[in-house]
């Protein structure tokens, strides 16, 4: 047992505790009043606090769930105060919007420009994930901002979309049509699928494979003519994508277009309608419009 | 009664031996049983991985134990020192792992196409985050907590550890815990508690690692031949006091079934939630605050030979720092769910905490009145310094965050990781290099580091490092918390989700290059230590090493 008697350190004049661990000694420095003071401040700061803010949980039986504090701030309440404040500043905008149509949307400097706020805001937090920022789409999802459309790019046809979705099963009026799976459903064998695939290449210049593409052509003209049209110029009535225009929702190597016919795409785009209000869907429709490839 | 006196001492060495053995030799055969039986494939990789790994233990036992004959390998006139090199070398290999992991993650916020397969679940972000975080906080700074403890109880205390064996077990069992966990993570285990992800059966486990941890730390205590308990003592058991009782508390849980890895947690919702965040924020409190303070209260004054500044600061700063911080849970969940009574408490504790939090801080730093020089000529307590100038930050900038109007702003963005990683690499990181710096050649029995020049170089470029990574990070955080709140002038949200991530990509660059560089320098340190033990460069003897000297350093060593 070894108990030091305090001393008194060389340097800096205090004395020590007297302790000792491991040769290590401790000097009895009193504490920095900067730092009793501060930690003195911050728990008068705290009771204060605690007496403007709700902040104690209330005994059963006082009919309260906690103080209330002497400010009567509440989060629930200026939540639901903002909230409304944010409504009513959106509500003459909406409203304006629900009430005309779309061209007239279009038309009128100050409603387009709400609309394509809204839309953008809307556009930013539903449709981005999919169609990307600024619509520029991915593979397998389209792009917004070019002037290809799949079923309709006027002011009406891209409403319908965003309310009744495409292929999406729970709407009735969905946008609908379905490409058979070829190879997938043996309809064509590999042999003949390899053939197509260098004939749709060639609608858009990209093959010059003769034989393939005249032992398919044929084949084009009996499945798939009907949807796409003898041309290969699509048809936009059920969703048909123009062939020979070399851009490509799936890619336009051999392998994609081989994997489309042979399983088939048939992407879904879910209604919106009841998910989002009228005047958002209209603004959608108006921001989308906007992009780039809006028609008349 | 004349007892032997050889075969008594035997026995009672022997008596640890077989206890450890008799509780691992169960739980081996338990893993065995599950196995078998195991109702998912993560359960049946876990048991079998329990199996191998206690029966290869007691397979290691059973030969060491045979070749000790009538030798006390738990000698009460030495220090047991192997523990704590073992303990050295686990803290290290994990650093390196988790900073790494930290780096392929960072890497993978910036082009997320690195290092990911989606045919190979493990690699995904999601499972590698948590072992990220696991390996810095638990297999890093645990190894580095138990080796520290280890060393400082006994040499404060000048008695050997208490328990025998089981500080091996203590020291083995929370690594065998880190594996599990850790395998859990890739293998997609998980109950979804940031920092308490494993599931039921490494939970159970861990609190039979971490009750023989508190056991052999309180019997050291006891035994002490000092009167006096010195103060990194206090801090190392509230560490280890409080880390047990948030950490069985916090997964209470009902498994689906004994053979199967999923469980349900006994708390819903927002009790659930508030249980989550006493815990998480507790296990920044006293896993990474106490016990690292406890390493401070110990290697700063050593090293540079001075008394602690101020015991009453130590005691006056010890209790309300742990009475003040077990309340300050509730800041993590401002404007939620949470009523807000409850967030009021939170956000109050954590301010109260700044000055209890200081304490630590001053009287490291003041240690050093009358060899200030040392920060200029000692690059290992310069670290150590630096270590606590980011802990006096990150303690100051904690209450600040709990604020909940500043918190609106930085909850949820880069801000809360800029916060955690000056805290982690800043604090915990240096202050735990320090230690280590100290530690291999004190163990090895050096008379100097391998280079002097290697800490140099490794101080700088891990404090360039975290610097890069938290300007990052910070600038980040305020660029998308104002972002995520602009309005445009029609009441409409300006950014979109996905443009607030655009801006961060430039910061995201810089933040990983930080982290390339925080890894670079540990693995500077790693090299500089491993030479530092086999005795080369400046850490050579200059003359032979005589045989005579005793392989333990002796506990009773003549007082100062």
């Amino acid at each position: 047992m070894t108990d030091h008697k305090p001393d008194v350190d060389e340097h800096s004049g205090t004395e020590t505790t007297g302790h000792t661990g491991d040769g290590i000694q401790e000097l009895n420095t009193p504490l920095p009043r900067w730092w009793l003071f501060i930690f003195f401040a911050t728990i008068v700061w705290a009771v204060i606090y605690m007496v403007l803010m709700p902040a104690i949980p209330a005994l059963p039986g006082t009919g309260m769930t906690n103080t209330l504090g002497t400010r009567g701030y509440s989060d629930r309440a200026l939540v639901a105060q903002e909230l409304s404040a944010l409504n009513a500043e959106r509500s003459a905008g909406a409203s304006a919007l629900v009430s005309a149509s779309l061209s007239e949307i279009e038309n009128d400097l100050s409603l387009q420009q709400f609309a394509l706020a809204m839309g953008e805001s809307a556009f930013g937090d539903n449709c981005a994930t999919c169609h990307g920022a600024g619509g520029r789409g991915a593979k397998g999802y389209p792009m917004l901002a070019d002037d290809i459309w799949l079923w309709d790019g006027t002011l009406d046809g891209i409403e319908t979309t965003l309310l009744h979705g495409i292929r999406h099963t729970e709407d009735p009026d969905t946008r609908q049509s379905a490409m058979p799976a070829f190879g997938r459903d043996g309809l064509l064998s590999d042999k003949e699928i390899e053939d197509l695939v260098q004939y749709v290449l060639s609608l858009s210049g990209g093959s010059k494979d003769a034989a393939a593409i005249s032992r398919a052509a044929p084949i084009f003209a009996q499945q798939c003519a009907i949807c796409h049209g003898a041309t290969g110029t699509g048809n936009r009535q059920i969703g048909a994508p123009n062939l020979t225009d070399a851009e490509w929702l799936y890619g336009g190597e051999v392998r994609d277009i081989s994997l489309t016919i042979h399983n088939a795409r048939n992407s879904h785009m879910p209604a919106w309608q009841g998910r989002l209000d009228e005047a958002t869907i209209k603004a959608l429709a108006v921001y989308v419009h906007s992009l780039g490839g809006g028609e008349k | 009664m004349t007892a032997n006196p050889i075969t008594s001492r035997r026995a009672s060495f022997s008596f640890s031996i077989a206890s450890v053995c008799l509780l691992v030799g169960i739980v081996a055969l338990g893993a065995l049983f599950i196995a078998a039986n195991a109702a998912d494939p993560m359960m049946g990789a876990h048991a079998w991985i329990f199996f191998f790994l206690t029966t290869t233990g007691l397979l290691f036992t059973g030969f060491w134990a045979g070749t000790l004959k009538d030798r006390n390998p738990f000698e009460p006139a030495f220090y047991e020192d192997t523990i704590v090199k073992f303990g050295v070398a686990a803290a290290m290999f994990w650093g390196i792992a988790g900073f790494l992991v930290g780096l392929i993650i960072a890497l993978q916020l910036t082009f997320p196409g690195v290092f990911y397969f989606p045919e190979l679940g493990w690699t995904n972000f999601g499972r590698l985050r948590p072992l990220h975080t696991s390996a810095v906080i638990f297999a890093f700074g645990g190894n580095v907590l138990i080796a520290t403890s280890f060393y400082v109880v006994q040499r404060t205390c000048r008695t050997r550890l208490a328990g025998g064996m089981w500080p091996w077990f203590v020291f083995w069992g929370f690594n065998l815990f880190i594996v599990i966990a850790g395998t859990g993570y890739l293998l997609g285990v998980t109950q979804s508690k940031e920092y308490a992800e494993p599931e039921w059966y490494a939970d159970l486990w861990l609190t039979i690692v971490w009750v023989a941890y508190l056991i052999v730390f309180l019997g050291t205590l006891w035994k002490r031949k000092e009167p006096h308990i010195y103060v990194a003592n206090w801090f190392y058991l509230s560490f280890i006091v409080t880390i047990a009782m948030l950490h069985i508390v916090n997964n209470l849980a009902v498994p689906v079934n004994l053979t199967g890895s999923k469980s349900y947690q006994l708390f819903a919702g927002v009790q659930d939630a508030l249980t989550q965040w006493w815990y998480g924020h507790n296990a920044v409190g006293f896993f990474l605050t106490t016990g690292f303070l406890a390493i401070m209260y110990y290697f700063i004054p050593k090293r540079v030979n001075r008394p602690v500044y101020s015991y009453r600061l130590s005691i006056v700063h010890f209790w309300s720092l742990i009475f003040i911080y077990i309340w300050a849970g509730p800041h993590h969940l401002h404007y939620t769910a949470l009523p807000q009574w409850a967030q009021t408490l939170g956000m109050v504790f954590s301010i109260m905490l700044w000055m209890p939090s200081w304490g630590g801080m001053i009287n490291g730093v003041m240690t050093l009145s009358g060899a200030w020089d040392k920060l200029r000529t000692d690059p290992v307590v310069r670290m150590m310094i630096v270590a606590l100038a980011f802990y006096g930050m990150s303690t100051f900038e904690g209450p600040l965050m709990s604020v909940r109007a500043v918190n609106s702003l930085s909850h949820y963005t880069e801000w809360g990781i800029a916060h955690v990683h000056s805290g982690s690499m800043g604090w915990v990181g240096f202050i735990s290099f320090g230690a280590l710096y100290c530690l291999t050649p004190w163990l090895w029995k050096r008379k100097a580091l391998y280079s002097k020049a290697l800490v140099e170089w490794h101080f700088w470029i891990a404090t360039i490092g975290i610097l890069f990574y938290i300007v990052a990070m910070y600038v980040a955080g305020i660029t998308e918390g104002f972002m995520w709140r602009a309005y445009n002038e029609f009441g409409f949200l300006e950014y979109a989700f996905i443009e607030t991530v655009k801006a961060k990509h430039i910061m995201y660059m810089i933040r990983a290059l930080g982290g390339a560089l925080y890894l670079t320098g540990a693995l500077l340190m790693a090299y500089n230590l491993v030479r530092t033990a086999l005795g080369h460069g400046e850490a050579r003897d200059d003359e032979a090493t005589p045989a005579s000297l005793p392989v333990q350093s002796p506990t009773l060593q003549p007082a100062e």
